[in-house]
């Protein structure tokens, strides 16, 4: 359609198809999966990365902010690290690639290679549409990951913690998790970089969760100071389920976060929770798409950011009510706390009501610390410095507490503090 | 212990002056009552002794032990010893009253070059201060004052007073929102801070809390400075006449 394309291609457009050609026939697949492999760089070969003119990634221009692609990682092991809480079970994805060996006690656990080598991967390989340039990516390249299938009824007694830990390169993995129904416990998606080299990670959690379900599922982005982190997280969410999902971004240079959510089953509840610690030059994006597609289902949506330096931060939060989703209870927030001149946060809420019985809103608020706070604290005898990053911290602190478990919060409460004492 | 001295202050955002020419002599020791009337500016007293940025003072001094404190913030104010129990502390979700109470006492203390408290030690010392005045203890696992009950809030006060033991104590309408039960135990609180070295002004519209509190001195504040002081019987005075007499005597 359009001729002149390939000859406008930017630097990191022709290193990913570089990077494609060289890795012929050393992506694992079937013919399917090769099939859609190949359909989906010739997308990016035609459209390029989205650029500001595509709705969807308006805040982000991606095809002008990546400017380069790191080489392909080696598959030196790069260190395993400590879980976040202890005692957590622990899968690791090390450079891309998992541990063929690894279990946890009642839970099916395989390697996403295998699906892709035996084709079973293949119907769920391709994008969401046409704007879906993640999907499209990790579509294209990825190699591995965990597919999990947690029993019904199953209760896990301690977080099921998955890091994906990489030393820089090209990193593409997916996690396929089905719940069963009934299921309760935590997850952790955690991405971390154990060096400073530039890295290009993309990832794609595909979540079912059974019916009546509760579930937490944390993603807590760590990654190295050069790294672009292209995240997507896929839910349906079954009847009577309730999900508690916390994206907590901490690091990166260039992130996009997309939450693709639908409540498929009547009686379900999301709670999303954001935590945005942005500083030094970098441009993060939290990106929603929640569907409520069947009536009786609620959500409530709370993202709070602390902008430093010269960072760039967007969340686009878009809800749909279908036709028929009568009763829906819907409430997004999005609070900011700019902390510099050159700080900048956009936000886009959406809603799109096509049924006439439902409660939806949305709120944002742009603030610096409220003084009377601040007053207080100093009134005690707590130095201005001081008080101010204990405000800030109460200001996100408050959201990781909504997680109740002890642990947990402690945990992040100490990511949270070392991020801010290194940033403020 | 402290001096006030010709003050004359205003609102720093629009020029409104409050205080006009106010004098007031607290010595170590002395409890102070300070009434008067609505708006005529108690509380804006409290907040310029305690550093508020949100008053700028044009004219006049207040020396505390001899010393002017005026360019002093309100975190150096505190850890030399001023501490304003608040009419309304604020809720401040995110901080746990623990963290709180145990960062106030250890910056204080960092500010005196005293050494950090031991967390068993710290965790004693609000034991106790939280049983003299009844405080559950399950209140203080929660955010600073949040969803604490107006009483509640008052008694947190007064617990951070005992922690922080001050030289010169200012109770901003304590008695505010407290029934009487609660009020005792406020006062009682209070009471166990006097002390030879210490001087506590007590800023209230009524003389209920003065027979719980008894001060040493009254003054009466009117449109931003002291109109009339006397000891103790002038609260009675004013609890029997009202304000009308004074007034109309000073002008």
């Amino acid at each position: 359609m359009n001729m002149q394309t390939t000859s406008r291609l930017t630097a990191a457009e022709a290193a990913l198809i570089e990077a494609f050609n060289n890795q012929f026939g050393k992506l694992p697949g079937d013919g399917a999966v090769t099939a859609t492999r190949d359909r989906l760089l010739d997308d990016i070969k035609k459209s390029g990365l989205p650029t500001r003119r595509v709705e969807a990634w308006h805040y982000t221009d991606l095809k002008n902010l990546l400017r380069a692609i790191p080489a392909v990682a080696g598959d030196a092991a790069s260190k395993t690290v400590k879980p976040l809480v202890e005692g957590s079970s622990v899968l690791s994805i090390v450079q891309g690639h998992v541990d063929a060996k690894a279990s946890v006690g009642g839970l099916e656990i395989s390697s996403y290679a295998q699906s892709l080598l035996d084709g079973s991967a293949a119907t769920s390989l391709g994008a969401l549409g046409a704007d879906d340039a993640v999907g499209r990516i990790n579509g294209s390249f990825v190699r591995d990951g965990y597919v999990i299938d947690i029993p019904a009824e199953t209760e896990l007694e301690q977080p099921l913690e998955i890091d994906i830990v990489h030393a820089g390169g090209q990193i593409h993995t997916r996690l396929p998790v089905t719940f069963g129904a009934g299921v309760k416990g935590t997850v952790i998606e955690r991405h971390l970089s154990v060096t400073a080299d530039a890295a290009l990670v993309s990832h794609v959690s595909d979540i079912t969760i059974g019916d009546g379900s509760e579930l937490t599922w944390i993603i807590l982005q760590q990654q190295g100071g050069d790294d672009t982190h292209l995240g997507q997280i896929r839910i349906d969410l079954g009847a009577d389920a309730k999900l508690k999902l916390f994206v907590i971004n901490a690091g990166g240079k260039l992130v996009r976060q997309e939450l693709h959510i639908k409540a498929t089953g009547e009686g379900s509840d999301l709670t999303l929770r954001g935590i945005n610690l942005l500083g030094g030059e970098t441009h993060t994006d939290v990106t929603m798409v929640l569907g409520h597609n069947v009536p009786n289902t609620g959500s409530t949506e709370i993202i709070r950011n602390v902008v430093f330096d010269r960072a760039k931060g967007v969340f686009q939060g878009m809800i749909r009510v279908a036709p028929d989703a009568q009763k829906t209870d819907a409430k997004m927030a999005c609070n900011t706390l700019l902390m510099s001149d050159d700080a900048e946060f956009s936000v886009k809420p959406e809603l799109e009501i096509f049924a006439d019985d439902v409660q939806c809103g949305h709120g944002a608020t742009v603030a610096d610390i409220d003084s009377n706070h601040l007053y207080y604290l100093m009134a005690r005898g707590i130095p201005e410095n001081k008080a101010r990053a204990m405000l800030v911290n109460a200001f996100v602190a408050e959201i990781v507490e909504e997680l109740e478990d002890e642990a947990l919060v402690d945990a992040l409460e100490g990511i949270i503090s070392a991020w801010l004492e290194k940033h403020a | 212990m402290l001096e006030i001295r010709n003050l004359h202050a205003r609102i720093a955002e629009d020029g409104t002056e409050i205080i006009r020419g106010l004098n007031l002599t607290v010595k170590a020791g002395e409890i102070a009552a300070i009434m008067g009337p609505n708006g005529s500016g108690k509380s804006t007293l409290s907040y310029i002794l305690s550093g508020r940025e949100d008053y700028e003072v044009t004219e006049g001094d207040i020396l505390y032990n001899g010393e002017s404190i005026l360019e002093l913030d309100a975190a150096e104010r505190a850890s030399k010893g001023i501490f304003l129990a608040f009419q309304y502390p604020v809720e401040i979700p995110g901080v746990a009253t623990m963290q709180f109470l145990k960062v106030a006492m250890n910056e204080q203390r960092k500010a005196r070059g005293e050494e950090e408290l031991k967390t068993p030690d710290f965790m004693r010392l609000v034991k106790d201060a939280a049983a003299k005045l009844q405080i559950n203890p399950d209140m203080l696992k929660r955010p600073l004052n949040v969803g604490f009950s107006g009483g509640e809030k008052k008694r947190a006060e007064i617990l951070q007073m005992a922690l922080l033991q001050p030289q010169l104590c200012v109770l901003d309408e304590t008695d505010s929102g407290l029934d009487i039960d609660a009020l005792k135990i406020v006062a009682d609180g209070v009471n166990a801070l006097r002390s030879p070295d210490r001087a506590v002004i007590v800023i209230t519209h009524y003389q209920r809390l003065l027979d719980y509190i008894v001060p040493d001195t009254v003054h009466v504040l009117y449109k931003g400075k002291v109109i009339k002081s006397g000891d103790k019987t002038l609260a009675h005075e004013l609890e029997a006449n009202g304000y009308a007499d004074i007034i109309g005597a000073a002008a």
